[in-house]
């Protein structure tokens, strides 16, 4: 488990923008380089009218063959719709 | 939340998974591990069948070895969810079971939540849930919340049992 997955959030980072036509995408190695635990944040019109559980079955169905060779994914998924008004909330926030 | 914790997890450790026979699975390539057995298929719908509320987990939820099965448990409790009608099933202990929820479920990662026998998702899932208040709506809907007398009654008797379990280790 502890080797390296030759997986890096730039490649899973393409993989999502092209294959989900994602408009914006986060992805956020948090393993200390062996590659094995990413955390995601991605926005796409592909998500609009889906679950939260249809979402994220479609990202991982996308990715079925990176994540089954990495520890830990965790990813949050929005329509774009959604991702503006989290992004209202964080400006709140701040 | 502790205490609502601990009253869910008392319940918790009572099911193992089932009496497993020893396979060949763990020795092939993971490619080949991936495919699910008729038996293991089997054992999954029984599992999922135990109780209304299924976890399937990395760990125990007294000890869980995963921070996402962890902040798992810790919803659950947050929820109130009844540990009468709750089970963890640990796949640490069991390669088959690890491997298989995975494919049964179509969901490459653990914990993985089952409610009345629906897959309701993973940890991002809960936790989106919980804060939307989806989750608190599934389970009134599901009937799996304690009931809230009972559930204080509870609180109150294993405070301070509490105090004398919390320097256990397994």
């Amino acid at each position: 488990m502890a080797e390296n997955s030759g997986i890096t959030a730039e490649t899973l980072e393409q993989t999502i923008r092209s294959k989900l036509e994602a408009t914006y995408v986060s992805v956020i190695d948090n393993s200390g380089g062996c590659g094995q635990i990413f955390e995601a944040v991605i926005v796409s019109p592909q998500f609009e009218g889906k679950t939260s559980l249809a979402k994220s079955r479609l990202v991982n169905t996308t990715l079925k063959e990176e994540i089954a060779q990495i520890h830990a994914w965790s990813n949050k998924t929005y329509t774009p719709a959604q991702w503006e008004k989290v992004k209202e909330k964080e400006a709140g926030e701040a | 939340m502790s205490l609502f914790t601990r009253s869910l997890l008392r319940a918790s450790t009572r099911p193992t998974f089932y009496p497993t026979k020893p396979t060949t699975t763990r020795l092939l390539p993971s490619i080949l591990a991936r495919y699910l057995s008729d038996s293991t298929r089997a054992a999954i719908d029984n599992a999922i069948a135990t109780s209304p509320v299924v976890l399937f987990m990395k760990g125990t939820p007294e000890f869980p070895q995963c921070g996402f099965s962890r902040a798992s448990i810790q919803v659950l409790g947050l929820q109130g969810v009844d540990p009468q009608k709750f089970t963890a099933f640990n796949v640490l202990e069991d390669d088959e079971l690890r491997q298989g929820i995975k494919e049964y479920s179509s969901w490459p990662t653990i914990p993985q939540l089952y409610v009345n026998k629906e897959f309701v998702g993973g940890c991002d899932i809960l936790m989106s849930m919980h804060s939307s208040g989806e989750l608190s709506e599934l389970f009134e809907k599901a009937g799996v919340l304690a009931p809230g007398d009972e559930a204080e009654a509870s609180t109150s008797t294993s405070e301070s049992a509490e105090k004398k379990d919390s320097t256990k280790t397994e």
